[in-house]
């Protein structure tokens, strides 16, 4: 049997159901023992502005899009126009057929500089500016397309049901194109109608026409679309799958590893986790009364570090969530909780800057200020995850760090990481475990916050802890934390805090710090998200007979030399892949590990990378063809 | 055994100025403590910076010297993490009104069981007396180099229009007066502030400690009086007593008109009172019920290095 890779995309408008429909889409499939990678585009807009969702399902693990789109369904013109270039010869295009003579100038949400493409092309082929000239060239490619009048779908089903009210719901739209598209491939419906009851649960009637008109839809295409040879019934599902969406990494990892107060303000695309994390405020604790996170939206995000690191002083394990413009605003506090020792852990969900930048976009912009960060010399740690999976193992292990250390823990997550859906192995939490460093329970004698000893981590008490007393400020201190101004003990303080950069890259265990994929000729640096897209161009480059080697680097900060120099040292060519337009990991790697950086693979058009993009840009690389930069461009 | 004064007081060297304003709001602070008996480390003096910023190396409590303007962020999220501890904030008029005004006015809004007390003296000492919010306009303090160009903030309006449930303001040199009103501060149930006038004898020229006594309003000794008088000798009544909105809002403009007053006479006393708000932290007993038996601080997290949180749930509604 041939493996299964098929790409499904649907658009609309923001608000017009594009995100619960992909999602419904997601899960259906998903039931139906396939591999799902999803990943969602949307515009810095509430309602009009062009948004989509791409699904990709595969029967072997999958990471990443690919650039081509196997089925398309469109229930606006806006999607039809952007993306008929997308889908792949042999593709199918299911649209709405009153949208026929619409022309792009009706379409005010078509922005000039696209439409200037678009009028290009459609000029050159001879074609009207018209959803019918787009169509005749996706025809011209070998695309089949399959019209259907969302409109008398609604009226056929309002008759059929004796339900007029039905006929004017051009919400239903969104269930209609999810339902027509199983109805092509053939998908069994069973989970879709699951699925609706258990969004519209405590609406048992609206539940119920949303499955009349998937019904309807689904055997309207199964009964008029019978030329698609592609057929996707399902295959044998894994044990122990979920389907995650890409914030739910970090928040289910802060509540399994104790995180008990989260402060933040809103930002795309962080505040998703805080919402999640308030939805479940109620924990249930083994053999214990209810535990609860304290979630608290502040004014700013100065704020939010503030309460994050007071809530910190009394021993909770705490954490707020923001994106660069917010981290922006943390810094200062970043370096008065790294003067004072205080555990916080700040997940960083980048996006594309620099200031607002492309807000709604993604971005692996921020690596090269995490690192910097704040004014002054003190230790801190910048982690990055790669994936959704592992950033709920990696929140765990930056709660640690934090613990042990007595450090900031930045962890790096992005936009590509959080609008992603994906399936992966269930989430085990007996895999995480907690380690609360030298925190202490009691306190016995006198005490010294600061006091010096040999590892240059001190015991830590905590606000209310009996006989505990102690004092913290952002001035230079002594042993207790009052100021003091003296150059013998400024020395000594300095000393003692960073000193915990060398503890880090010892203690840690090196596969939690670096995560080589295999070592070639040519290797891969990279970190965070671009991992997915970049495995996934490894296997396709493997069929073709070639092998590349690629290194993750998780642990950026202190960054981890002693571990790759060696790793790397019988690599001819380096190429830095990274979604930023310096190469900002590649820039950290030189100053760490001297050697110059051969080939950069970068991306900033806010659109996360692909592998198929990936995979041509290596092979470029390979067959001495490509720039010393490839910049890849992909997407909509 | 029970603890006196001394119990609260460090021996870490206090660099004010001779004459500071500050010293009495330090001792107050120390004096309402031992007061009310509140142990040592179930305290938290929180301060931000400048010369105010140095109290709570003064006093021999939890002590958190933060971030300019900042103050109130750390001392809310402490407060919230673990509601046992008595929680007070400090700082200069230019941290609180100036830099941390958002704060101030977050803050209010939160009402969280805790004290704000302003060491209010119009000017930036430490960075040698740049005009600071509450500095009148057009007054020019002596390293000014011409007259401030701003108008001031009204602290108090402020307070009250923010949301404070107890507003109340104190002159730094009547010590027992301060304490009084500290402790009742400290007692009351949600977010408390006060604002404390407390003369620069190094870069206010303006409002000195003679200036506040009233010297320059008489030629004759004794024909002066102070300027500062108490609200509670007059028929002032700060306090909300019922829960209808027609009695808050006089209450609500009953304080902010008396806080308009200035010049010869200026009252001090509690402006403005009201227990019928719910604090911050009841709030959230409405959505964890058992938030203030089982608060942050408090909650085991672990077993043996493993996590005791139960998610199975979370993950079954996302197993396929």
């Amino acid at each position: 049997m041939d493996s299964v890779d098929f790409t499904w995309l649907i658009g609309g408008p923001q608000g017009s159901g594009v995100e619960s429909g992909a999602n419904v889409f997601s899960k259906v499939c998903a039931e139906l023992g396939y591999q799902v990678f999803g990943k969602r585009e949307f515009h810095s807009n509430i309602k009009g502005e062009h948004s989509y969702f791409t699904v990709r399902i595969s029967d072997k693990p999958i990471h990443s899009n690919l650039n081509d789109v196997t089925l398309m369904i469109s229930f606006d013109a806006e999607t039809i126009f952007r993306h008929y270039s997308e889908v792949n010869s042999g593709g199918a295009i299911i649209y709405d057929s009153d949208l026929q003579n619409i022309t792009t100038e009706s379409v005010h949400t078509l922005d000039n500089f696209f439409k200037k493409r678009l009028h290009d092309e459609l000029e050159s082929k001879n074609k009207p500016f018209t959803i019918e000239g787009v169509l005749e060239l996706a025809k011209e490619k070998g695309i089949r397309l399959y019209p259907v009048s969302f409109k008398s779908i609604l009226a056929s089903l309002a008759e059929e049901t004796e339900n007029p009210r039905l006929k004017g719901l051009v919400r239903m739209y969104n269930v209609i194109g999810v339902s027509l598209s199983l109805g092509l491939i053939r998908m069994p419906p069973d989970s879709l109608l699951k699925s609706i009851d258990s969004i519209f649960s405590k609406k048992p009637q609206i539940a119920e026409i949303n499955k009349q008109a998937a019904n309807y839809s689904y055997n309207f295409a199964t009964s008029k679309f019978t030329d698609f040879d592609l057929t996707l019934p399902g295959i044998e599902k894994q044990p122990n799958t979920i389907l995650v969406q890409g914030h739910q990494g970090t928040s289910i990892g802060k509540i399994v590893s104790g995180c008990r107060f989260q402060s933040y303000y809103p930002i795309t695309p962080a505040s998703d986790e805080s919402v999640f994390l308030e939805s479940n405020e109620i924990l249930e604790v083994q053999d214990d009364r209810p535990g609860s996170t304290a979630v608290i939206q502040t004014e700013d995000e100065i704020s939010a570090i503030g309460m994050m690191i007071g809530s910190s002083l009394t021993g909770t394990r705490s954490s707020t969530s923001t994106s660069g413009p917010g981290f922006a605003l943390m810094t200062e506090a970043i370096g008065w909780a790294g003067m004072n020792e205080v555990p916080i852990v700040l997940t960083l969900y980048q996006r594309s800057g620099p200031s607002t930048g492309l807000p709604t976009r993604h971005g692996q912009d921020d690596l090269t200020f995490a690192v910097a960060g704040s004014f002054g010399d003190f230790p801190k740690i910048v982690y990055a995850s790669g994936d959704i999976e592992e950033s709920f193992y990696d929140t765990g292990r930056c709660f640690n760090y934090a613990d042990v250390y007595q450090v900031p823990v930045i962890h790096m997550m992005d936009k590509f990481l959080s609008s992603s859906v994906v399936t992966c192995k269930r989430f085990d939490p007996e895999k995480i475990t907690i380690n609360r460093g030298k925190l202490l329970d009691k306190v016995e004698g006198e005490y010294k916050r600061f006091a010096f000893s040999e590892d240059g981590i001190s015991p830590r008490s905590r606000l209310g802890l009996d006989n505990g007393v102690f004092w913290n400020t952002g001035d230079e201190s002594d042993e207790y934390g009052h100021i003091t101004e003296d150059p013998q003990m400024r020395i000594k303080m300095m000393d003692k805090r960073m000193s915990r950069l060398d503890l880090i890259q010892k203690q840690i265990p090196e596969s939690d710090q670096v995560v080589s994929y295999g070592i070639h000729d040519y290797t891969i640096i990279s970190w965070g998200s671009t991992k997915g897209p970049i495995l996934d161009a490894l296997d396709m480059l493997k069929q073709d007979g070639i092998e590349i080697g690629f290194v993750q680097i998780k642990l950026i900060h202190p960054f981890p030399s002693k571990i790759v120099k060696p790793l790397i040292k019988n690599t001819k060519v380096i190429i830095d892949i990274e979604s930023n337009h310096s190469g900002q990991l590649g820039k950290i790697f030189k100053q760490n590990v001297t050697r110059e950086i051969d080939y950069f693979i970068l991306k900033y058009t806010g659109r996360g990378m692909t592998s198929t993009e990936i995979y041509e840009s290596l092979k470029k690389i390979i067959d001495n063809k490509a720039n010393r930069r490839e910049v890849l461009e992909h997407g909509a | 055994m029970a603890l006196k004064l001394a119990d609260y007081k460090t021996t870490v060297h206090n660099d004010w100025c001779p004459g500071c304003g500050d010293f009495g709001i330090v001792n107050a602070l120390q004096m309402a403590l031992a007061e009310m008996g509140i142990e040592r480390d179930k305290a938290a003096i929180f301060s931000g910076i400048g010369c105010s910023g140095k109290t709570s190396h003064f006093i021999n409590t939890y002590g958190i010297h933060t971030l300019h303007g900042r103050v109130l962020t750390f001392a809310q999220g402490g407060k919230l993490a673990n509601p046992e501890l008595t929680v007070v904030a400090v700082g200069g008029d230019g941290d609180g009104l100036g830099i941390g005004a958002g704060h101030f006015v977050a803050a209010g809004r939160r009402n969280i069981d805790m004290t704000y007390i302003i060491f209010d003296n119009g000017v930036y000492g430490l960075t040698k007396g740049q005009a600071s919010p509450t500095l009148k306009l057009g007054e020019k303090t002596k390293s000014l180099p011409s007259p401030n160009t701003n108008y001031n903030v009204n602290p108090i309006g402020l307070a009250v229009a923010s949301g404070f449930t107890f507003v109340a303001r104190a002159y730094s040199y009547d010590v027992r007066h301060l304490k009084d009103l500290i402790v009742k501060a400290v007692k009351h149930k949600g977010l408390s502030f006060l604002d404390v006038l407390q003369p620069c004898p190094t870069y206010n020229d303006i409002n000195t400690r003679d200036w506040y006594a009233g010297a320059d309003l008489a030629k004759e000794a004794a024909d002066r009086h102070s300027r500062i008088y108490k609200l509670e000798d007059t028929h002032f009544d700060p306090v909300v007593h019922y829960a209808d909105q027609s009695e808050v809002d006089e209450k609500l403009a009953q304080a902010l008109i008396k806080s308009l007053e200035w010049g010869n006479k200026i009252p001090t006393g509690i402006f403005y009172k009201n227990d019928l708000i719910s604090p911050f932290t009841e709030r959230l007993t409405d959505k964890i019920p058992n938030y203030l038996e089982n608060p942050p601080a408090k909650q085991n997290i672990s077993k043996n290095g493993k996590p005791t949180t139960v998610v199975s749930q979370l993950l079954d509604s996302l197993q396929v």
